[in-house]
Parts: C-alpha cells; structure tokens; sequence
C-alpha cells in the first residue's frame, strides 16, 4: 500500500493502480471520456489530466500509476487550464446540436462542458462531418458527434470478441465505423450505446422517444435468459420506453445482452391481448374478468370428472409466484399432468428422477476456470453474458472444448472443436467418456466398448483432468436432442473420470424455478406425452404453444383436437383464436412484481415497473382469484411477498447417474436449434431484434 | 395668536379646496392617458407575453425540433410534447400541446427554446368558454403562427440586440 495525496487529501492505494481509480474510490471527480473501467486504458482523450508535483506537464491520470508520496492536484489552476484546454479542442469539431441529439440530458460530453466549458466558442471555422454508417437495426450511428474515444472499438475487440468498429485515417481524418459498410451482429452490440459517451452511438428503436428527464426508472430483472442480470427498466406515461443494464459485478458486471436489453419493444406490441376473450357458438366475445374467470371455471368443471385428461404448459418465464400458484391449482384441482420444459424432447431420464438444470459454479467465477468443455451448445447466443465470463476465462488461457452438431462461430478461441455433422453428436461424446474411462482407467464401463477414440477425445479429457477448474456444459441443444438422456449420462460419466462439474445449463429465467416450486409431471404426463396423448383440456400459461413447444407441430395439433382450451396470453394471435376457448390477458416482466431464480439458484425479486396494458392483470392475481372460485384452500395472498413466502426451497432429489443405464445403440439423433430471437413471446415481438441478422437464423430442425 | 388667526383665514377661506379643485382643473385641460378600449388599444412591447404561437422557417418547414426544452422549463407543466423520427430521419414532435388554463405566462418557453419556435405573441384578447378549446394543440399553434408571422418577426428583430 501506498499513500498519496490528492488535492491535500491523503488517500491510501495499492501501488500500481491508476490515478483515476484511487481518485474515484476517494470519491474525488476527474472527468474522463477514454477512459472505462471495463475496458484497457487507451488515454487519446486526455481530459483526466492532472497535475502531478514534480511532473513538468500534466498528466492523465487514468494512465498515471499512483506511486508513494505522489502530490496530485486535480483542481489546480494548471490542471484546470489543461482539462479546460482539452475540453476547447473536443468542442472544436463536436456539433453544438444537444437540442436535437438523443444523448441530451444524459450525455457525458454534455456533463463535461457545463464544468469545464467556455461558454462562447471561439472556434468559427468549418466544422468536420462524417458521413453516418448504417449499423443494422439496434444502433443509430451520428459519427460526426464522434469524439474518438474508441470505447466501442475498444469494446469490440476486448469484450464482443469480433472487432466491427475500427478507427480509420488519422487525426482530423480520423472516422470510426464499420469500414465495409454492415451491420453490427454482435450479441452484446447494445453495450456499445451505454459506453458511447457522446450520441454518435444511440439506440435506434428508442430514437427520439423520449428524453433522459422524462423517464422513471425501476429496477428489474432481465427475463429472456437464465442469467437474471440486473436492469433498469425506464419508462414514461406508464410505457416501457427502454431497458438499460444495472451494475452487479456478480453476475451482469455492466452489460446486457442485446435480447434483454431491445425486447422490450415486444411489451410494447399491438398484438397484446388487452382485454379477456371468450369463445361462444364460434365466435369471439370480450367480456369482463368476472364474466371470463366464470366461463373457465364452469368449462374445467365439467372436465375434472376426468382429470388425466388435462394438461398445464406452463412458460419457463414466469415468474416463481405464478408457477407456484399454478401448479397449486393444478394439483388443487387433482391434475397432474403440469409440465414446463417445453424445449425438451427426451424425457425417459425422468424415471430416475428430475436434475434440476443448473449453473454449480457461480457465475463469476466460471472466468476462473481453467478447462470448459461445451456440449451441444451455441453458448455465445444462448447465454451471451455466461458466454463472455468464459471469453475471459479463455483469454487467460483456459481451454474451451466443444462438441456441437454443427460449427459454429465462438468469439474466442477453441482448444479442440468436434463436429459431429454426421448425426453422431451421442458417439463423439461417449468417445470422449472412453477416453476419459481409459485414461484414468478405474471403472470398467462395458456399454462404451463398441466406441472408437481419437486423438481429439484423449486431449479434451486431459486438459478437462489437469485443471483444477473444469467445466462440462450441456447447452440448449443438448437438451432439446433426442437422446438428451444418454447425452446426461455420457457427460456425467465424462465428469466423474475428470473431476469437472457437470452443468446441465438452465436456459429460460426460471427454468430452475419452475423445477423449485414443483411445476414438473411428479405423477403425470410430461410434455411430449401430452401433446401427444389427445388430451381434451388444455392449460397453457403465458405461452403459444405452437411457437415454445420444440414439438409445434404437435403441440398445434393437441390445441385443435381439445375440446377447452384455456390460454394465459400476453398476446392476441390468430392461430390462438382457432383453438382455444378463452384468452385472459396477464402482465408482461415490466408489469408485475415477481422474482426469478437465476442459474445460480439465486433468487432475484423486482417490483412492478408499468401497470398491465388494458385490462391485463398480474398473473399471479388471477390465479389466486381462480383458485378462490374454485374454492380451494390457500389462495388467500394478498401480496407477490406472500405467495413467495409460500415457496419454500424443496430442492429435487437429484439423479444419481451412476445408476443409470443407457444403450448407446440406434440413438435418435434429432435435434432442435431455435433461434435467439424466437425463445419468447415478447422476444419474437421485438421488430429491431428481428431485423437483425441473428433472428434469420430460423428455427432448425435436424434428424 | 398670530397662528390662531392663520388657521381660521385657511379654514374659512376654503383654501385647500382650491388647491385641490386646481389640481382636478388642470388635468381636466391636459391630454388624456386612458385609453377606450376595446375602441382603442393600448401600445404593447415588443416583449409582451401574451397567446403563444408556433413558428415556421420562410421555406414552410417548421421550426421545432421536439428538444423538449420548453416542456422541462415550464413552470406549471403546462406543455406535453411527444416525439419520434419522422421519414426523412428528423427529430420532430407527433404532439405539442399547451393547457393553456395551467399557462402563467412566464415566457420561459420562448427563452429556452435554441430554435425560436415556441413564441408568445402579442395577442391576448381569446378566451375559452368550455374546457377542450383549452387546449391548443400542435396544427393550433402553427396555424396561429402562420397568421401572425409577420408581427411575430417584426417583434424579434425588433428586440434582437438585447438578446
């Protein structure tokens, strides 16, 4: 430790550390543009400069390391006249539009004039302009605003992994932009908005909208992956206007994968379903909730003489409250058939019991691992924020390792990559558990004697044994394979040999809440069997089947053969009119309180942001309400807080693969790849999040 | 007793009425201020604060550009403003409107406006008979400022080199 003294304040630091941190833990402001926590230190701003006693000129203090006895005086005259300097020659070329730039009022270079300013520009030549590039959907560019900071081009490089702003020409020429003009395709992209510090890079859907001044903003949970990264949601006359990231170092650090962040727009949609909806003699009829809630209650009656034959699909993206209130009245009801795990298509582990889908290692520390393997897995669009802690993890030299049906583009590097193209993604796995079985050689496993091994396997396992921290993932096409079951079962072997933690990664928001309140088939019919077992009543909460189910074929076919179907919407569609009876409107993430359990298993609640468009209602409401007309006991909350005191942590006895068995023979090798941008309702709303070039990527299925 | 006498010359020879009569006389002959209105009008300032009015440039296109200044300025939350881009990609507002019950009248919309657009006029003779007609909405303003453009920039040019 060191001691220094800023502005005749001493302030203890370690040695080594820059200027501008220590100042900034002393809570003494320097201003700065360049300069970005997150990011390497470039200092082509210099407006943190300082002066130093004993320097002959000012220096810039985020690239100064603190050293002992250091004098540091922020607000002296010399430094005063550098910073005021500095600030002259960044106005020279920026326009004077504040007015009509969508950064006004929450703009850094905005922040920095009114201190550091003249209030007359002295400047009267022509000003430079640059030509604006266009990014694609998500990013507005105004280049000439562009004070040359390079946090973007910085960001690229260093966080998104692909470098697709690049700085070009020199000084006065200097432009930052695409080159060849495309758009940005980087999952993370929208970061680069929060980090611009001027407005030459904006959000495109958010354009003009709205201003800094005028937005509420409410603290959120971020509901289109299982990370449950920490957001704010802003909004403006009860309108969600957009969603920016709020700062945990634990799990989000300070960003936001493009999905929740531009999703939004989705709440926004006019597909919502505002008001309840009835189906009588054929046709629609909007009635009130009383008058709904009636209608559901008299068709379930009748049913429930039979309850086998109905069934709860519950969305993976509700909120814990509301799965545990649904499936409450499904088992109050004396149904069991209530399942979540729509994307799944290989149940037949779920006679050993139900492993609930999960994240063992904490999320930051999985950039502490030293060996990953990867199974079935596009990790950097389907967790874009996890994707990046093992970026960093591989760029301090852990090895990644992937098994995947198809290649795909991984923004870093890959120590062994397998493609199993050929429809074997099962046998190049159990070559890598042979591997490993031969390797460390102490249990005989007999049903993987028919594997053949290469080179590629023995490598994998070795690196995933010599590190002190391995990780083995099952990804979201792992889990939506044929032989999911066998696939868990090789894997698992693959971590005992090695040592590695064996994750099965939980993909929606409360995938792992959804297996915490018991929303699964304990004594009923999964999925698939009810999809395909003619059911005649269906309940599905909050989605569209014949978009979440992987099966939608199968699920379009379940809803139209059913005589009632009951649909929990946010949106209105015309293929839910043709088979459902009754449409009740429910609250999107931003319109009711809730809480999420993240793939840590960590619980995150968060309060209502918006009120429910229309007539909607939280979802949670209704249930309780429909559990009181059914005159079943324990719906008497009257707070979210009540029913999550309900929820206790009733973990799921977890499977002991050990005693599975599998057949490696004749396994059926289909597989489903959805697209980022189609996993949800609101997702699959989002008009800028489909224009980009990720959203193409159209469901695949294989096999 | 010398005072005594004065006061009775002063009390019974009605003196101070005089003095007061020759007041009322003098102004009885002298030019008047008041004016008749509503037949004749009193001279207004260049400055005068009055029926607010939105502005066109002379090629017609309009001058605000939704900064939203204005709205953040008001004292009385008088302005509502929402805005989008329109197709040529400027900024530009969907709805300006100014509850004109909630106006004071201060006048810091026209100083905070960079464009010039949101002006007072020297109109103050309306009223409204209904709430609605309160209102005045975005194509009211601009109609109104179309209409009385002339004086408008008369009064701004007049008052330019004090600004």
């Amino acid at each position: 430790m060191v001691k220094v003294e800023i502005n005749g304040q001493i302030v203890e630091a370690r040695e080594g550390d820059m200027l501008i941190d220590v100042a900034d833990e002393a809570q003494i402001s320097i201003p700065r543009f360049c300069y970005h926590k997150k990011l390497s230190i470039a200092a082509n701003c210099r407006m943190c400069l300082v002066e130093v006693e004993g320097a002959w000129k000012p220096l810039p203090a985020c690239a100064t390391p603190v050293t002992d006895g250091m004098k540091v005086h922020t607000k002296s005259a010399k430094a005063i006249a550098a910073q005021k300097s500095v600030m002259e020659f960044l106005l020279i070329n920026h326009p004077l539009d504040c007015p009509i730039c969508d950064q006004g009022g929450e703009c850094e270079l905005q922040d920095v004039a009114m201190d550091y300013g003249d209030d007359v520009s002295r400047y009267t030549e022509a000003k430079r302009i640059v030509g604006d590039r266009d990014a694609g959907s998500l990013i507005q560019t105004d280049m000439t605003r562009c004070i040359h900071c390079t946090r973007c081009v910085r960001f690229g490089q260093e966080v998104a992994g692909m470098m697709e702003l690049g700085a070009t020409g020199r000084s006065e020429w200097m432009e930052i932009g695409t080159y060849i003009e495309k758009s940005i395709t980087s999952e993370m992209s929208g970061n680069m908005i929060d980090l611009c510090p001027v407005g030459a890079l904006t959000s495109k859907p958010f354009r003009y909208s709205a201003r800094a001044w005028e937005l509420k903003s409410h603290n959120g949970i971020a509901p289109h992956d299982s990370m449950g990264s920490n957001i704010i949601v802003h909004s403006k006359d009860d309108e969600v206007k957009r969603v920016v990231p709020r700062e945990n170092e634990s799990i989000n650090e300070v960003w936001l994968s493009d999905r929740d962040r531009f999703a939004y727009e989705g709440i926004n949609s006019s597909e919502r379903l505002t008001a309840p909806q009835i189906k009588q003699n054929g046709h629609w009829i909007t009635v009130d909730w009383e008058t709904a809630l009636q209608f559901v209650v008299d068709g379930l009656k009748a049913k429930l003489t039979n309850s086998e034959k109905v069934g709860v699909l519950a969305s993976p993206s509700a909120t814990l409250e509301e799965l545990h209130l649904l499936q409450k009245l499904a088992r109050g009801l004396g149904v069991e058939n209530i399942d979540h795990r729509l994307r799944q298509t290989d149940f037949s582990m779920d006679v050993n019991g139900y492993q609930t889908p999960s994240l063992q290692t904490s999320i930051d520390a999985i950039e502490k691992s030293d060996s990953v393997l990867l199974i079935g897995s596009y990790l950097r669009k389907e967790l874009p924020i996890l994707n990046h802690r093992i970026r960093k993890a591989a760029l301090d030299n852990a090895q990644v390792h992937v098994v995947n049906p198809m290649s795909f583009d991984f923004n870093y590097k890959l120590a062994n990559e397998i493609i199993a193209d050929q429809d074997n993604l099962v046998s190049q796995l159990a070559a890598v558990a042979k591997a490993a079985v031969e390797i460390t050689s102490e249990n005989e496993q007999a049903w993987l004697d028919d594997i053949e091994v290469s080179d590629v396997h023995r490598q994998i396992v070795q690196s995933l044994k010599a590190a002190d921290k391995a990780e083995i993932m099952l990804g979201q096409i792992a889990q939506s394979h044929a032989s999911f079951a066998r696939l868990q079962k090789i894997a698992s072997v693959i971590a005992q040999e090695t040592g590695a933690t064996l994750n099965i990664l939980p993909m929606a928001a409360n995938d792992l809440g959804a297996h915490v309140v018991n929303c699964l088939p304990q004594k009923g019919k999964n999925v698939s069997q009810m999809l395909n077992d003619k059911l005649s009543v269906f309940i599905n909460y909050g989605i569209e089947p014949e978009f979440d189910c992987v099966e939608s074929q199968a699920a379009l076919n379940a809803m139209k053969q059913a005589d009632f179907v009951v649909n929990f919407a946010l949106f209105d569609s015309a293929s839910q009119r043709e088979y459902a009876d009754v449409l009740l409107p429910i609250a999107s993430f931003a319109e009711t309180a809730g809480t999420y359990v993240n793939a840590n298993g960590l619980k995150q609640s968060f309060k209502m942001a918006v009120e429910p468009k229309g007539e909607a209602k939280a979802g949670w409401k209704v249930l309780r309400v429909l559990g009181n007309l059914f005159d079943l006991q324990g719906f008497e909350q009257t707070h979210s807080n009540e029913v999550l005191a309900e929820v206790l942590d009733n973990d799921q006895p977890q499977i002991d693969f050990n005693a599975v068995q599998v057949e490696l023979d004749n396994a059926d090798e289909s597989y489903h790849m959805i697209s980022p941008y189609a996993i949800d309702g609101i997702v699959r709303r989002s008009p800028s999040l489909q224009a980009t070039p990720d959203a193409n990527a159209q469901l695949t299925l294989r096999g | 007793m010398v005072k005594f006498i004065k006061h009775q010359v002063k009390t019974f020879g009605l003196l101070e009425l005089f003095k007061g009569l020759a007041l009322t006389g003098k102004y009885l002959f002298k030019k008047k201020i008041t004016v008749r209105y509503p037949e004749e009008k009193t001279p207004l300032s260049p400055r005068f604060r009055g029926h607010h009015a939105l502005r066109r440039y002379e090629n017609g296109e309009e001058r605000c550009i939704a900064c939203k200044l204005c709205e953040a300025v008001c004292p009385a939350n008088a302005i509502t403003i929402e805005s989008e881009e329109r197709d040529d990609g400027s900024r530009r507002t969907t709805q300006y409107d100014i509850d004109m019950f909630k106006c004071i009248y201060c006048g810091f919309c026209e100083e905070a406006c960079p464009v010039d657009a949101i002006v007072e006029t020297r109109v103050f003779e309306y009223e409204f008979h209904e709430r609605g007609p309160h209102i005045m909405t975005k194509d009211k303003l601009l109609a109104f400022g179309d209409k009385h453009e002339e004086q408008i920039a008369a009064d701004r040019a007049a008052d330019a080199k004090y600004r």
